[in-house]
């Protein structure tokens, strides 16, 4: 457009568009075959190389990354959509294969019940609730049905990062995978290898009515749409969590795909997530410690999982969600939804490039350096917080923008001292420093990273939100006071100790 | 001069919350001067089976992006989208891969 260096030759002359593959051709693959579904831009695949593709496709994510340590007990997040369902199917045919290609992992399936915060009433979730059940059981996995109001009996835990086990190196995991094997020969592998069909875990029981009338609250005061998806997905990972780590599970395999991960990186850009998107959006994400969540479907487009669900009677069972049936603009989400699925219509490599783009992501440490003290972790999301200091132009300009609007200022950011009134650092003229106990809105946006402090701006009131993360906040900002405290004294001690004649 | 078609039209993936929850549903085409294309067919489906919310279905004059086609179990990608013609006993399945459905 604006290439003043090309010269400006006839402009070329457009092709005529690349023909539609039509049903008088031929599978690409096999060159045989009838083809029934067209993937990537032109390919056509007749319905048993689509299988092979896709099949290979699932089993060749989890080789390549090589986390998944044999016997290990991974935990299925199944939302009942399409993505999920597809991968608790490749998991059962994979568990079931002849033994050199076998997968050989441990699996449980969980799925949360989400019908509060959608406003389902209590006989659509029986219904749906039951139609899962369904399902699960002819999986023969363990399973484990919670619904999202036990977040309001969850503990201050569940927000702490465990300490990291170091991962595997390559010479790990091929010893692990060949110890295994020699096990299961010694064993006698026929029983060994099949999943226990274990008693199921079932569910505690149904929620009782005050929770359920206590997340409807919550869900209700949020203002706006992306909030709130963000809070459900907020409160789902600590869910989903707390199961995995009370049974043992050290992985939890989610079944986002290609085109949700691309529509999830764009959301979390705009969210102001950007710092987080290699964990948000990459393959592994070890930012809980002992848990690691992997997302095995991420190269599986929505169209290939429909067609395969389709063709090969995949069952899954359709929840509405929080954003069922709402209008375009209603969310960040479904906005950057319809803008990225939109210009997949017209441009058919729109998603595998931008796909393409966040395998480029690379998670690096903050400050370059692993040892050292553990910095910070965002109190909802778990990442590393991504605010600076008090000091910093950038945390300056987001906090004063945020607050002018506000008829209350809020108290400055992190070490804000409990006894002297001070204003350090020349950003913070205009505003005064207040004691952190007036305050208790502020003692949790702080341990928030910017992402989750710009969501919290649609919930009115903190009190609403369950217990354990209120009850972790508190901790967290005593003990900090604690420490600053401490340095303090450390601090007065040493120059005591310097000048001559101090008592 | 096209006959009556007699059709089945099936939805899915939280499609069919716009029709009242009903997945499938068969249907006789009244015959008509041009015959049944996928086109026509949208027309049809937005005047008598779409119970609400039209524009989370269609755009324009095809499916809303994010909806799926398929006809007769294959892609209608290939047997040319919105101007393939429809056939007596086809079976039209429209799956939508949107969140929430």
């Amino acid at each position: 457009m604006c290439e003043v260096s090309e010269d400006y030759r006839e402009p070329a002359p457009v092709g005529p568009p690349p023909p539609r593959p039509g049903r008088e051709q031929k599978c690409v693959k096999c060159k045989e075959g009838l083809p029934v579904v067209v993937i990537r831009a032109g390919d056509a695949f007749c319905r048993d190389c689509f299988k092979a593709f896709y099949v290979h496709k699932f089993r060749a994510v989890l080789g390549k990354n090589r986390l998944i340590f044999p016997g290990e007990k991974v935990l299925l997040a199944w939302s009942g959509g399409p993505s999920s369902s597809s991968m608790l199917w490749q998991v059962l045919e994979g568990l079931s294969q002849d033994s050199a290609k076998r997968l050989r992992f441990v699996p449980g399936v969980v799925y949360t019940d989400e019908g509060a915060a959608c406003g389902q009433s209590p006989e659509d979730r029986e219904k749906t609730l039951a139609e899962a059940k369904l399902v699960l059981q002819t999986l023969g996995f363990p399973w484990h049905i919670v619904a999202l109001e036990e977040v309001f009996s969850l503990l201050p835990s569940v927000l702490r990062c465990s300490a990291r086990e170091p991962v595997g190196t390559e010479g790990a995991y091929k010893a692990a995978v060949d110890s295994f094997l020699r096990q299961q020969h010694a064993l006698g592998e026929d029983k060994q290898s099949q999943p226990c069909p274990q008693h199921p875990q079932g569910r505690a029981g149904p929620p009782t009515a005050s929770q359920t009338e206590a997340l409807s609250r919550l869900f209700n005061s949020v203002k706006t749409l992306t909030a709130k998806e963000e809070l459900l997905q907020t409160l789902r990972t600590h869910l989903i969590l707390h199961v995995a780590r009370t049974h043992g599970y050290s992985k939890v395999m989610t079944g986002d795909s290609c085109t949700r991960l691309v529509v999830k990186l764009m959301t979390s850009l705009a969210l102001g997530r950007g710092a987080f998107l290699a964990w948000d959006t990459g393959f592994s994400d070890e930012r809980h410690g002992d848990v690691v969540v992997v997302r095995p479907m991420r190269e599986h487009t929505l169209k290939e999982v429909a067609f395969y669900n389709r063709l090969f009677a995949v069952p899954s069972v359709f929840t509405p969600a929080v954003d069922t049936k709402a209008p375009e603009k209603a969310s960040i989400h479904r906005l950057m939804e319809a803008f990225i699925l939109r210009l997949q219509a017209q441009f058919p490599s729109t998603v595998s490039t931008v796909y393409r783009t966040s395998e480029k992501l690379v998670k690096a440490p903050r400050d370059g350096c692993a040892a050292g003290p553990p910095s910070p972790r965002c109190l909802l999301c778990m990442c590393v917080l991504d605010v600076d200091t008090a000091d910093s132009a950038t945390a300056f300009g987001a906090q004063t923008s945020s607050q002018l609007p506000q008829t209350q200022p809020s108290v400055a950011e992190a070490e804000a001292p409990t006894v002297s009134c001070c204003c350090t650092g020349m950003g913070r003229a205009q505003q005064c420093c207040r004691m952190e106990e007036d305050d208790p809105r502020a003692r949790v946006i702080e341990q928030l990273c910017y992402g989750c402090r710009v969501n919290m701006k649609d919930l009115p009131s903190l009190d609403l939100l369950p217990p354990y993360i209120l009850a972790e906040a508190q901790l967290r900002s005593q003990r900090a006071e604690a420490e600053q405290e401490i340095q303090e004294c450390l601090l007065e001690a040493h120059e005591d100790g310097a000048r001559p004649g101090a008592s | 001069m096209a006959a009556p078609l007699s059709v089945q039209v099936e939805f899915g993936g939280g499609a069919e919350l716009l029709f009242d929850g009903v997945k499938k549903h068969q249907v006789t085409l009244p015959g008509q001067e041009e015959p049944w294309d996928i086109r026509n067919l949208l027309v049809w489906i937005k005047k008598n089976l779409l119970k609400e919310r039209p524009e989370l279905f269609i755009q324009g004059d095809s499916v809303r992006p994010g909806i799926l086609v398929l006809i007769n179990d294959a892609d209608w990608e290939l047997l040319g989208e919105l101007d393939y013609q429809l056939q007596d006993q086809d079976s039209i399945l429209f799956i939508s891969t949107l969140h929430g459905g």
